[in-house]
Formats: structure tokens, sequence, C-alpha cells
């Protein structure tokens, strides 16, 4: 008797939730997960359909759509288009954000010190070692400079902000490029790790002469020393949500297949030289043609509704002619009879 | 406490087996040997259930580090570079960083607990024994994140600013040691990590050796001082060799802990992939590795490489463990010989 009372609700309950339509389920970076969070709960507030995202990692959000196992996986590192074609996958940016430096130099504030792009790749080499080296003095000729040493401080867990960085020092430093490279972990040859943006913000707080790289809101909130970057236009730029749709309108996003664009170092006299998309992924040829209806559904209502919401969080929205760019290019999504499903 | 009381638990058991042989059973009884075998079958499924899941997890990690395995053979294991980009790896620094780490802690947790537990049975107020007894447990139920943030937020910068200068100019000079307490303080590094470490095992430590102190007989420790033993002379002398096998397995818990901790370790070791002879410098631990890794590797050999660091991490519990049993049975031989 008893047992029939407990499971009869639930049956009920399930036999519904069949009915109505099932819930997208979704997994990768951790980078977007609070805004996809965010999106989540107003989408399913509007249309009933709910989201179910796992920040897992970008490197588990490409093991799970490759096994099939979610709708859709997410990645803060373009895949490259061999890759795409040999798993059979559709990519597409879906939220954008900026990396900046941060320091902790007694008598430095906000936004005082400049760097360049180089000056930053050296420093990360250990090349740099001092504040007061005159690679740093030159470019900042108003400031005191301490006679101490740089300790750098990276992320010790593999994360698209490292790969975001690094993919912009192998772009302005070919030596950075041949001994560190570019990938969401590397081996620095200096410096030391913590984990999340959070550690590597605490280790600047707390470390004179520090300097460390964090996703911009983490810099906003916690109001660390971050400092200006010199962009491929020679302007030496603030980061902040102007100057990174700065970076986004210059791209040529057909360049690459997939979008698959890194928004390191693009030209235009505002554009924020660290900035970069988060992408999706989705199978071409989906075997559940509804399930790929509903992520397409989503991602047209967040490109749509979802712009203040990722402002409100320290992201950058997809600027409006690339979202007409990637929704045509979802025509490639279709059932198995080759129908697009959206 | 189990280890010294081995013998009798055996012969307890033994006890039933032969019981049944010997007595028929009244037939009211008879269903009761149905009951019985059921029931011994039972627990030894439960009993076999952990071997066997202990093999699977060792399957699965040779599975799963076989691509690294094949790709850079033995030489994985004293190879310095970790450059994920060039899909370089080896394991040195997270081993010497494990071992580092936890050495330090055991060498700092071992007198200290030896002391809690010298005074908790010996020399304490018998009011004072048991809430500062339940003090000392508590400590071990904080859980392992709490330990990492207060190190990092908290321990670091102290330590940082008013141990870690010290130190250097205490030992940075001395030849042969100074190397240990070289490079700039940082707050974070091996020796951090050591010494949270040794706040996490000193409770496991202590515990065991606290219950084990207890279980001597208050004949001995009387005898003792009726022929005029000192308090340090009855514990150093009739205590510890008496409690000697429990005193070890104590301590072979704080080691398995202090080797396979992963969150504190993470927050204040300083992830670095290089080695370093000085204690100051951060470096990196198996456990640690993993749990910052793990999530973003892309790429079969990175994710390989890593599950052989999980299988190494593994094996050193084991050899641990099994260098500890060893260690005991050549104590309980030698004292076979003695008497």
């Amino acid at each position: 008797m008893l047992i029939k009372r407990i499971l009869a609700p639930a049956l009920a309950a399930a036999a519904f939730s069949t009915c109505a339509l099932a819930d997208i389920t979704g997994a990768g970076a951790t980078f977007p997960y609070p805004i996809y969070a965010k999106w989540a709960d107003a989408y399913k507030k509007n249309t009933g359909t709910g989201l179910n995202y796992q920040s897992i990692g970008s490197g588990g959000g490409i093991k799970q759509i490759t096994a099939k196992t979610v709708d859709f996986g997410a990645s803060d590192m373009p895949m490259k288009g061999e890759d795409l074609e040999k798993n059979g996958l559709v990519q597409f940016p879906a939220i954008m954000g900026g990396v900046v430096p941060v320091v902790k130099v007694t008598g430095v504030n906000p936004g005082q010190m400049k760097f360049t792009g180089p000056l930053l790749a050296d420093i990360y080499l250990g090349k740099v070692k001092k504040w007061n080296d005159a690679a740093i003095a030159k470019l900042n000729p108003g400031l005191k400079l301490p006679d101490q040493e740089i300790t750098v401080v990276y992320r010790s867990d593999g994360s698209g902000t490292t790969f975001l960085w690094t993919n912009y020092l192998s772009k302005v430093s070919a030596d950075f490029k041949g001994t560190v490279g570019e990938g969401t972990s590397v081996k620095f040859p200096a410096g030391v790790g913590g984990k999340g943006n959070e550690g590597v913000a605490s280790y600047v707080q707390k470390l004179d002469g520090a300097i460390g790289y964090v996703e911009y809101a983490y810099a906003k909130q916690n109001k660390l020393a971050h400092g200006q970057v010199q962009n491929k236009s020679g302007k030496f730029v603030e980061p902040d949500d102007e100057n990174f749709k700065a970076a986004a309108a210059n791209a040529d996003w057909k360049s690459v297949p997939g979008m698959g664009v890194v928004l390191t170092d693009q030209a235009g006299d505002k554009a924020w030289p660290i900035t970069g998309a988060s992408f999706i992924l989705l199978h071409a040829k989906q075997e559940k043609p509804e399930a790929g209806r509903e992520v397409l559904k989503f991602f047209n209502w967040a490109y749509k509704n979802g712009g203040k919401m990722a402002e409100e969080l320290d992201y950058v929205p997809m600027p409006d002619p690339v979202v007409k760019q990637i929704e045509a290019s979802w025509k490639v999504v279709t059932d198995s009879s080759g129908k697009a499903v959206y | 406490m189990s280890m010294v009381l081995d013998n009798t638990d055996a012969t307890i058991a033994r006890q039933p087996a032969v019981a049944l042989e010997r007595f028929p059973r009244p037939p009211m009884l008879r269903n009761n040997a149905l009951m019985d075998a059921l029931f011994r079958n039972l627990t030894r499924f439960f009993a076999l259930l952990v071997f066997s899941l202990l093999a699977a997890i060792l399957v699965s990690l040779l599975i799963g580090a076989a691509p690294t395995i094949r790709h850079f053979g033995l030489d994985f294991l004293w190879t310095e570079e970790w450059d994920p980009v060039r899909e370089e790896f080896g394991a040195l620094v997270p081993i010497v960083g494990t071992l580092a780490t936890s050495s330090i802690a055991l060498v700092i947790a071992i007198p200290v607990s030896f002391g809690i537990a010298m005074f908790l049975t010996e020399l304490s107020p018998v009011w004072l024994r048991r809430p500062l007894g339940t003090a000392i447990e508590m400590l071990a139920a904080i859980p392992s994140i709490i330990y990492g943030m207060w190190g990092l937020f908290i321990f670091a910068p102290l330590f940082q600013q008013y141990v870690q200068p010290y130190l250097k100019s205490w030992f940075g000079g001395i030849p042969g040691i100074g190397v240990f307490f070289s490079g700039p303080p940082m707050g974070i590094g091996l020796l951090t990590a050591g010494i949270i470490l040794a706040v996490m095992v000193i409770p496991f430590i202590t515990a065991v050796m606290r219950d084990v102190f207890e279980l001597v007989p208050p004949m001995l420790k009387e005898s003792a001082y009726g022929l005029g033993s000192t308090t340090w002379e009855v514990v150093w002398r009739v205590v510890l060799p008496f409690t000697k096998v429990g005193v070890i397995g104590g301590i072979m818990l704080g080691l398995g802990r202090a080797l396979g901790e992963t969150m504190a370790v993470t927050f204040v070791i300083g992830n670095a992939h290089r080695l370093s002879a000085s204690l100051l410098a951060p470096g990196n631990s198996i456990a640690s590795a993993l749990a910052n890794e793990f999530t973003e590797a892309v790429g079969d050999l990175y994710t390989s490489a890593l599950i052989e660091l999980g299988l190494i991490l593994f094996l050193i519990t084991t050899v641990v463990l099994a260098l500890s049993k060893f260690l005991l049975m050549q104590l309980a031989r030698r004292e076979g010989e003695a008497a």
C-alpha cells in the first residue's frame, strides 16, 4: 500500500514529463557557465524548456559531445576545421569575454600601468625579472617603480583563460610561441599557479610584486590593479565592454571553418587585444532532430534576449551582424534525411 | 588498536567452527545452520567485493595509462618535463612533491602527536582529558578544503611575512642546508603545504597514539614507577615499547592521508611543474596535478599521462603500506627471538 502511495505520483510525474518537451543537456567549458545558467533560468520561465548544463571543462565537453551523451558541447578553445569534419560537428560562438593582466605593485592603481604584448611575453618567459626593468620603465615614465622581483602568477588548472592569454602572447612574440606555445594548460618557465580565477586573483592580492591574468569580471569585482595593453593599432586600451566589442567587430568570422576565430590581437583603434569567444559544438547529423532543434532555439532566444543578462555578468554578447552569420550557418544541422532541423 | 589485539581476536573467531563439528545441533536449531551458512557467505561476499573493487580500479588505471606507458616507458618516472602543448610528460616533479610534502608533514606531526598523546594519557589533569581529546578529534572532522582556504588566506601571508624571512636569514647561509631555504619568500610552496598537511594528520596520529597508550596495563606502569622511574622513563621505556605496533599503525594512517590529500595541498603548494631544491619554492603533488588538470585535459596522451600519475600514487601508497606491514613483522619476529 505504502509503496503504491509513494510510487503513484512519481509515475504520474514521469508520464507527464515525457509528454512535455525534454530538457536540453549540455556540458563543457567553465568560463561561460554563469551566463548559460542565467539564460537557462530565464528560458525555462519563458518557454518551459529547461537546460541542464554541466561545467566539466572544455576537454570534458568535447569528449561528451563526441560520445553523443549530451545534446551540445561547449569549448573555450575552437575546434580545428579538420577535427570538426572528422567528428561530424558544427561549431559556433555563443558569448565573448576578455582576459586582463592584473598587478600588485605598491603605489600602482587600477589602469595605471601600461604594457605591450611583447613585454607581457617577456615577463611570462621570466626574462624581465624586476619591476624597475628598463622595458617597463620606458612605457611607464610617470610611475615610481620599485626595485622588486616580479612574481608571475598563472592558472594551474587547464582553462580557456590560459588559452586566450597564451594565444595572444604567441601571436605577438615568436620567442613565447617557440618556448611555451598556446593551450588550455601550458608549461610556464617561471612563477606560481593559482587554481581558478579566484586562486590567481588571491595570489596577486597577497603577493607583493605579483602579476597575473584573470577574466575581466574578476579584475573588476575584486578591484584588482589591471593594466592597459597596447593593441595592434598601437593604441593603449582599457579593458571594458566597449573595447571587447570593438575586437569582435573587425573579425572575419568566415575566415576559419566553424567560425573558430580567436579574437586576440585584432585590428581597430579600440580593440582590446585579449578577447575571445566561447564555442558551442553539436552534431551536424542529428539522431534526435527534436533535441537539435531545441538547442538552436535556445541559442536563438539567448542571442535575442540574453544580451542584457550577459552584460550584467561582464560578458560580451555577440554583435548582431555576427549573430546573422551564426544563424545562417545553422542550416547544415540536419536530421538523418538531410532536412534542416531549424 | 586492533593490531595489538590481533592474536586474541583470531582465537575467539575460530571457536564456533570447532564447536559446530563436535556437537550436532538439536533438530529445532537445524534451520539455523542454513541461516549461518547464508550469513557467512554474505559477509564473505562483501569482504571479497572490496578485493575485486581494488583489482578493478588497478586494471582500469592500467588500461587508461597504457598509451603513456607505451609512449614514454619507464622514463616517465624520472623525466622532469611536463609540457601539455608539446605532449611531453614526466612524473618526476609531482612524485618528488608528493614525497617531500608528506615527509615534512610526518617530521612535524610525529613529535607533536607524541607530545599530545603523552600529555593526555600521563600528565593532564583528569577533568581536561575529555574536552582536549574531543577538540583534537574535531580537527580531523574539518573538511580539507577549509584547511586549504585557511592555509592560503590566513597562514600563507603570515608565514611569508613573519617566518620565511627568518628561515632564510638563519639557514640560508649554512652550506648544505642553505639551498633548501633559497629563493624569494612567497608564503606558498612545498614547506607551507607540508605544514598544512601536518596540521591535518596530527589528529589522526594523536587519536591512535592516545588509544594505544591507554591500553598499557596499569600494573606495568606502576611497577616502573615503583622502581623509581620518572614519567619520561615510563613513557619512553615502558609505554612506547609496549605500544609500538599501534603507534606505527597510527603514523601509517597519517602518512596515507598526507600522500593522497588533494584540495588543501592544491591551494598552497604553488602548482608549478618545476624541480627546485628550495622548500620555499612552489612545486606540485600528484593529487593536486590531477585535480588541476583533469577537467581540461584534451588529447589521449595528456589524459593518459594524468591517469598514469594516478596509478603511480596508487603504487606509492601500496608500497608504503606494504613496507609498514613488513616493518611490523620484523619487529614482532625480533621480539619473539628476544623472548
